[in-house]
């Protein structure tokens, strides 16, 4: 099966007076068709920026796609005109955002926004796209959808508007949902029920979904597949399970160290990262995560580790001492 | 789903309700309301409520004092001031609604757009309205109408160009903010074309700064009307309009016969303050912060 989304050697720029910050610096991933895909990685790793160039929604100037290729179903999305860009925004690839309070426009009302959508992109008249709205909501757990669709943004709970938004995504039947930070701005019960929700219906309706998140726990329980991006590259990437019970990055191994685990032994105190994330208009040629890392060798300051193969099948890591690392224990 | 059960309770005011807690809260803006409901009745009803012509001369009653038959006075050519400052308050209401609804639209639309699609498109509107900013608003429509010509047309031209930087810039501002919230990435994500967000998105959400300027920018075009026909650059005679009564009393009658002057500086006066206050009053009303719960 060909993959459903193919990001090849994408590279994202931004030119600002202080020079030219690489915020996606060589990424290559593929999606399947219905796979849910998750990109780890804490602020600034690239990892917004990276889902944002699917959509070509880098504000230009200063942000740019320099390089790369993503080839969406087929076509290269880099290409595209701005016209068949706007088709695939919406209609082949949803978009879930962090913030619900403020991703919702408040002036009109939940209805509007999802009938909007498919007047756009199907020409829908009035009351088929109504029909539409009503079946939505009540397929992201909406009760009493006719009278939530005249309500305004500001009278539904954080967790119904995430629910509203992901029907916004779903409205045009994409094959492909990108989730930027789902779950961040919601209390931990809510949480919970919404990532249960986006599961079930990707599954469901056989949608593939980019997670990108920098909470490792969504990952292990959701993702089938994992990205871990460091200073705009991707450090680790593989099935979830390989790169939780098996990590090859010294980058992986620090940020699981650094979760609270309920199903190990209660440590001592939590093991945050050593230091802070480079900055990205500062760097060598050496391995990126170099000074924060306790496996650090001399060749690690002269080149970059490429992404190569560690482990079982498909699980990749771009660092020199993948094979040696891996009997280091990971809670140390 | 137990959400239902706190929901914020929903507030539906039908319109004479709205109307009624506006009277209450806002007595002051009640007043300047009443002032522009009353000159618009005047302007729009002038033919059925003015006593006389608005052109015709009594030579037999020049530059009367107020009176049983002429209840403002006349005029040095005899014509009727109350029947005149009626005629006029359309001339005003025209020229200031027209040239603020002009001015005031055309600047939100640049304005939000300035701001939308930001980069070199921003710079230059921003730099273009800056130049237009620098001449003051009396200045800058004499300047038009050196240029094209006085009459009513040219007059409601030379108001509305300069009003058009003074809310762009506003809007701008306030779309600025808009423009970086998420709901206009959301926006852009469903493929949405830029005409749409701007129209249906941002402008919207700028719509509460907008109307209270454009009621203050009536205002401000009637007194501009008024400046200009004062000095005989805007409305020319036998039109009625306030500006130019009062310019054709102040020269010769203002100790002789100062009501020729002072009935129409008073309703210029008036009806800017009206508008003044209104604006405020609306701002208040529409701002959450000051609203009671």
């Amino acid at each position: 099966m060909s993959a459903l989304l193919d990001v090849r050697n994408l590279h994202t720029e931004f030119r600002t007076g202080a020079g030219v910050v690489r915020a996606v610096d060589g990424v290559s991933y593929t999606v399947d068709p219905g796979e849910t895909v998750a990109i780890v990685g804490e602020s600034g790793s690239g990892k917004s920026v990276g889902a944002m160039s699917i959509l070509r929604l880098i504000p230009d100037p200063p942000g740019r796609i320099t390089e790369g290729q993503i080839l969406f179903a087929g076509r290269d999305l880099v290409g595209l005109s701005p016209d068949e860009m706007r088709k695939v925004r919406g209609g082949e690839i949803g978009m879930v955002f962090q913030e619900p309070m403020t991703s919702l426009n408040p002036v009109l009302t939940i209805g509007r926004q999802i009938t909007e959508t498919l007047e756009q992109h199907r020409g829908a008249d009035r009351a088929t796209a109504d029909r539409r709205a009503v079946e939505l909501l009540s397929l992201v757990g909406i009760s009493d959808p006719e009278r939530r669709l005249r309500q305004y943004p500001h009278q539904l709970s954080g967790g119904m508007r995430q629910r509203i938004m992901i029907a916004v995504a779903l409205t045009c039947e994409p094959k492909l949902i990108i989730a930027d930070e789902p779950t961040t701005a919601l209390d931990v019960t809510i949480q919970a029920q919404i990532l249960e929700l986006m599961a079930e219906l990707t599954r469901r309706l056989n949608v593939a979904l980019v997670i990108i998140t920098h909470n490792l726990g969504v990952v292990a329980r959701y993702a089938q597949r994992v990205n871990v991006m460091y200073a705009g590259r991707l450090v680790e990437s593989g099935p979830a399970a390989a790169v939780y019970g098996d990590p090859r990055h010294p980058y992986t191994m620090a940020l699981l160290r650094s979760v609270p685990r309920l199903d190990k032994p209660r440590q001592a105190r939590l093991d945050p990262v050593d230091g802070q994330p480079p900055d990205l208009m500062r760097l060598d040629g050496g391995c990126a995560f170099r000074p924060r890392c306790r496996f650090a060798i001399a060749v690690c300051a002269t080149s970059r580790p490429a992404l190569e193969p560690a482990g079982t099948a498909g699980h990749m890591s771009a660092c020199f001492r993948r094979d040696e690392i891996a009997a280091a224990p990971v809670a140390a | 789903m137990t959400a239902i059960a706190n929901d914020p309770p929903e507030i539906r005011r039908s319109w004479t309700q709205a109307a009624r807690l506006f009277v209450r809260r806002q007595p002051l803006g009640t007043f300047g309301l009443v002032i522009v409901v009353v000159a618009a009745i005047a302007g729009l009803s002038a033919e059925w409520i003015a006593p006389y012509s608005p052109t015709a001369n009594d030579f037999a009653a020049m530059t009367e004092p107020p009176s049983l038959a002429h209840w403002l006075g006349t005029d040095q050519f005899g014509r009727d001031l109350l029947s005149r400052i009626i005629y006029g308050a359309r001339t005003a209401l025209i020229i200031g609604f027209v040239s603020a609804f002009v001015g005031g639209f055309a600047g939100l639309v640049l304005g939000v757009g300035s701001a939308y699609f930001g980069g070199w498109i921003d710079l230059v509107l921003q730099r273009v309205m800056d130049i237009l900013m620098a001449f003051p608003l009396i200045i800058m429509a004499l300047a038009v109408v050196a240029i094209f010509g006085t009459g009513v047309q040219n007059v409601i031209a030379a108001i509305t160009i300069p009003l058009i930087p003074r809310c762009a810039r506003v809007v701008r501002a306030s779309a600025l903010a808009i423009r970086e919230v998420p709901y206009i990435d959301a926006a852009r994500t469903s493929g949405f074309g830029h005409a749409r967000i701007i129209l249906r998105h941002m402008v919207p959400n700028v719509v509460a700064p907008f109307l209270i300027m454009l009621t203050a920018f009536v205002g401000q075009a009637i007194l501009a009307e008024a400046s200009l026909s004062y000095l005989g650059l805007g409305v020319q005679e036998p039109t009625p309009a306030w500006g130019l009564m009062l310019q054709g009393g102040a020269e010769e009658y203002a100790s002789t016969a100062p009501w020729i002057a002072i009935f129409p500086g008073i309703a210029i006066a008036l009806t800017v303050f009206g508008f003044s206050l209104f604006g405020d009053a609306l701002r208040d009303a529409i701002d959450p912060k000051l609203r009671e719960r």
